[in-house]
């Protein structure tokens, strides 16, 4: 208030300085009250005025703090929903609210083989290249979202295209799970992949090499086991990761190879080359009349981590179902099939966009499938096309019921050696018992039948390298040494393209 | 909590939280028969651990569970799924990480996409209501920051990496880290009511030190405002805003994407004339390009945590900016 105290000395030496003979008392009086009031003002505008520029100053230093940001960069706040669908954004049934995420991969291999019987026999996966030149191996849509508060679903739908350039559509998976189940239970039912070790869940987009490990492709199916039905995963109460499976499918049609799967080739054309598995066909399907005519699944797996790099993941699994393999009458056999697997990796802990990585993956697994006995005479007469013949007696064979045990086993080291480079190696084998049909002189098609090719030992070999350039693109070159008992070795190279667009789930261990 | 007495051993908080749900008070014997009743439910049924003595939070990442340790103090129990050291976006989503999913109380992320590559499906998988989106035990902490670099045109993927709803690397700010503790007081209030003036206390006794250090913090960088750097990836545009830094550019030409060496080439000649002082570098970054272009400009680098955790002396928050600090006017001064 100093400039107020000077102000107001001033007034009254101003004042005082008049000549004061001619004023009578009331001027005096209203000259005082005059005085008193600018005073007032004075102090109260000067106040006023302070309080102002105390203001401003506490909202730059607000705004200084807050939004030193907004000085340097264009900032917006992120939780203002902008609802308008741009063409850029990601497939995505109602953007930001999330209903569904829509994502599409491509997967295209171009190369060729020694081999001339590709598709089918050096490349049992049905989603293997194909033939000589180039195979769309599979245009894979996928659909995922959260259902409402207590489901989550997902669907894979799977084009593409055979040898002979002809489409076709795959159901891969179809599925709905709960998100909050009491007891640490988790529930799917659908269409979906039997929960069976490594590899059979795994869609073709995720899969570390080119092709179907043989194994998987042998025992599992050409498009890995799987079939409409329900699971139900108990995640156990250890203090380490560890999950208990149970699951119910059905265990018919072609996508359930070793179960119902009528296989064989039997409604194909004449001109059809290769004998069915076991030498006879699939004709003893006795329906699902029991619960165990279903195909049942169990997984145990668990997890540790070894160090704060190292992750392990063992498990076992089983599967188990009738099969149809056999005549009319050939009774209820069965097929099981027994896998273990083991999983290795050690991330670096400085890593970089997941890279510097080893992993190491192995599976082994065991097939006993009970062949039905078969009498060809019930086909055809030894001189009509695709029967089996008994060498030495002319006429249809009949063949013995008897149990096949087959084994094998895939192992498979990826090298992540800098960012967005792998390198893999993978060995493959398979074999099988010698049956006692493949011990007789049989012949078909007027060629004599030794070894069964679909249970014959092979081996191969698979080194690749794959490049990522980022998450949604790579390609990858891969050769293939391939050596068949009774047909000889094979080369092979394959070059890989495959692309992402949409959105995409991420994925699981 | 002491006055239940169902078996004579000591319940469980989940028990005990249970039995007051359904109304048990002990010493009273029809009610006790009731809770006798209700054991096998109790020994069975999947409790909402609300009332839980600790809490169980566990966090994406080492900074997150940093202020909330600070915030909570001893009753919450923090965990960090992400490593210090390791680079966020590519965490493997191992399983040991459901189980830690499967207990917890609450489950803190960046958001903005930084988990979505490995989030979802241990979410998924983890068979736990509370942290599910949406549920109060679900924090997703870049909407409750202002995020610099929110895309105004469209973007898509020819654009590299880039986060559609802003730059996810918002913890460098510590005036963030005080939005991030205000918002977890007011989610742990909420699970935990009992205790809420205890957390907001934390909260307090956080962000005055936060405010504190902030204020040490600025007057060591002042002397070096308007210091032109590069970065490698675009991790420290919130730290750079912060405290007055210049970006020029980025090694990366996309985020996520390596550089080629004609990009290279241009980014030094930039950085030449611009007078660039500094290459910032996340720890897991490759080392040799940046050496490189460092050398090329007559610029240092820094190998700066971007994370709690990412260097052997950074061990929480407050240790992040202490070291960024230290090294940034070590190497200007």
């Amino acid at each position: 208030m100093k400039t107020g105290t000077l102000l107001q000395w001033w007034c009254a030496l101003g004042l005082g300085a008049l000549p004061l003979a001619a004023q009578d008392a009331a001027e005096l009086e209203k000259l005082q009250k005059q005085l008193r009031e600018a005073q007032e003002n004075f102090e109260r505008v000067t106040r006023e005025q302070r309080q102002l520029i105390e203001n401003l100053a506490r909202q730059v230093r607000e705004l200084q703090r807050q939004g030193a940001a907004t000085n340097v960069m264009p900032a917006a706040a992120p939780t203002g929903p902008t609802n308008a669908w741009r063409p850029s954004d990601p497939l995505r049934i109602g953007s930001k609210s999330a209903y569904a995420d829509i994502g599409f991969v491509g997967t295209i291999a171009v190369g060729g083989s020694t081999a001339s019987d590709i598709e089918g026999g050096l490349q049992p996966g049905g989603h293997d290249p194909n033939q000589r030149g180039f195979t769309l191996q599979g245009l894979e849509m996928g659909v995922t979202g959260a259902v409402d508060p207590y489901f989550r679903g997902a669907a894979n739908l799977s084009f593409a295209l055979d040898a002979e350039g002809e489409t076709f559509l795959e159901l891969e998976e179809a599925w709905l799970e709960t998100m909050s189940l009491p007891w640490n239970l988790q529930l799917r039912a659908g269409q979906m992949f039997t929960d069976f070790g490594r590899h059979n869940a795994t869609h073709l987009h995720a899969w570390s090499f080119v092709d179907a490990p043989l194994v998987n492709a042998r025992f599992l199916g050409p498009d890995g086991l799987r079939n409409p039905g329900a699971r139900i995963a108990w995640l156990t109460p250890t203090p380490f990761y560890s999950e208990l499976s149970f699951g119910l499918q059905n265990s018919q049609g072609e996508t359930a190879t070793s179960f119902r799967s009528e296989g064989g080739h039997h409604h194909d054309d004449a001109e059809n080359e290769d004998p069915p598995l076991a030498y006879r066909h699939a004709d003893n399907d006795r329906g699902v009349s029991h619960v165990d005519d279903l195909l049942i699944s169990t997984r145990y797996a668990l997890s540790f981590d070894l160090t704060p790099s190292q992750v392990l993941l063992v498990g076992g699994s089983a599967a188990f179902g009738p099969n149809s393999r056999g005549g009319e009458d050939a009774g209820e056999t069965t097929t099981q099939i027994y896998g273990v697997d083991l999983t290795w990796k050690w991330k670096s802990p400085r890593h970089q966009g997941g890279f510097p990585f080893v992993q190491w993956q192995t599976e082994a697994l065991v097939r006993k499938y009970e062949a039905g006995a078969f009498d060809w005479s019930e086909e055809g007469a030894a001189t009509d096309p695709n029967v089996v013949v008994d060498t030495g007696t002319g006429a249809p064979a009949v063949l013995s019921g008897e149990t096949l045990v087959d084994h094998g086993l895939y192992s498979q080291l990826l090298y992540g050696f800098r960012k967005g480079w792998v390198a893999g190696l993978r060995a493959d084998f398979v074999s099988g018992n010698e049956g006692s049909y493949e011990r007789r002189a049989l012949t078909y098609n007027g060629t004599a039948l030794g070894r069964d090719p679909q249970r014959a030992q092979r081996w191969r070999l698979s080194p690749n390298l794959t490049w990522y350039p980022t998450e949604f693109s790579k390609i990858r070159l891969q050769y293939n040494f391939d050596d068949r008992l009774g047909i000889g070795q094979d080369h092979s190279v394959w070059l890989q393209f495959e692309f992402l667009l949409g959105a995409h789930a991420a994925h699981r261990f | 909590m002491n006055e239940i007495l169902l078996s004579g051993t000591r319940s469980s908080p989940q028990r005990e939280a249970a039995a007051r749900a359904i109304g048990c008070r002990a010493r009273r014997p029809a009610r006790t028969v009731r809770c006798i009743l209700a054991l096998p439910l109790l020994l069975l049924s999947p409790l909402p651990v609300q009332a839980a003595a600790r809490l169980n939070v566990v966090a994406t990442l080492p900074d997150f569970t940093s202020i909330a340790g600070a915030v909570g103090g001893d009753l919450v129990q923090a965990t960090s799924l992400a490593k210090g050291s390791e680079d966020a976006h590519f965490v493997d989503p191992r399983p040991s990480f459901i189980r830690v999913l499967n207990q917890a109380d609450v489950l803190i992320e960046g958001g903005a996409d930084l988990e979505t590559g490995w989030l979802p499906p241990l979410v998924a998988s983890a068979r736990n209501r509370r942290i599910l989106p949406g549920q109060p035990g679900r924090v997703a902490l870049a909407s409750h920051v202002q995020l610099l670099e929110v895309p105004s045109a469209p973007v898509d993927r020819s654009q590299g990496d880039i986060h559609a709803a802003g730059n996810p690397h918002f913890w460098l700010d510590p005036v963030n880290g005080e939005k991030i503790a205000a918002h977890l007081a007011d989610v742990f209030a909420r699970l935990d009511p009992p205790n809420a003036a205890r957390y907001q206390e934390g909260r307090k006794l956080f962000c005055d030190r936060l405010a504190r250090k902030l204020a040490e913090w600025k007057r060591q960088m002042e002397p070096f405002r308007g210091t032109r750097v590069l970065t490698y990836h675009k991790a420290y545009e919130y730290f750079a805003a912060r405290f007055e830094l210049e970006i020029v550019g980025q090694i990366e030409p996309k985020p996520g994407l390596e550089p080629s060496p004609t990009h290279l080439n241009a980014l030094i000649q930039r950085a030449r004339e611009q007078g660039v002082k500094l290459v910032l570098v996340e720890p897991f970054r490759a080392r040799k390009t940046a050496e490189h272009v460092a050398r090329s400009i007559g610029a240092k680098m820094l190998i700066l945590p971007e994370k709690a955790g990412g260097a052997e002396n950074v061990k929480d928050y407050f240790g992040l900016f202490d070291y960024a600090v230290a090294q940034i006017t070590g190497a200007l001064r």
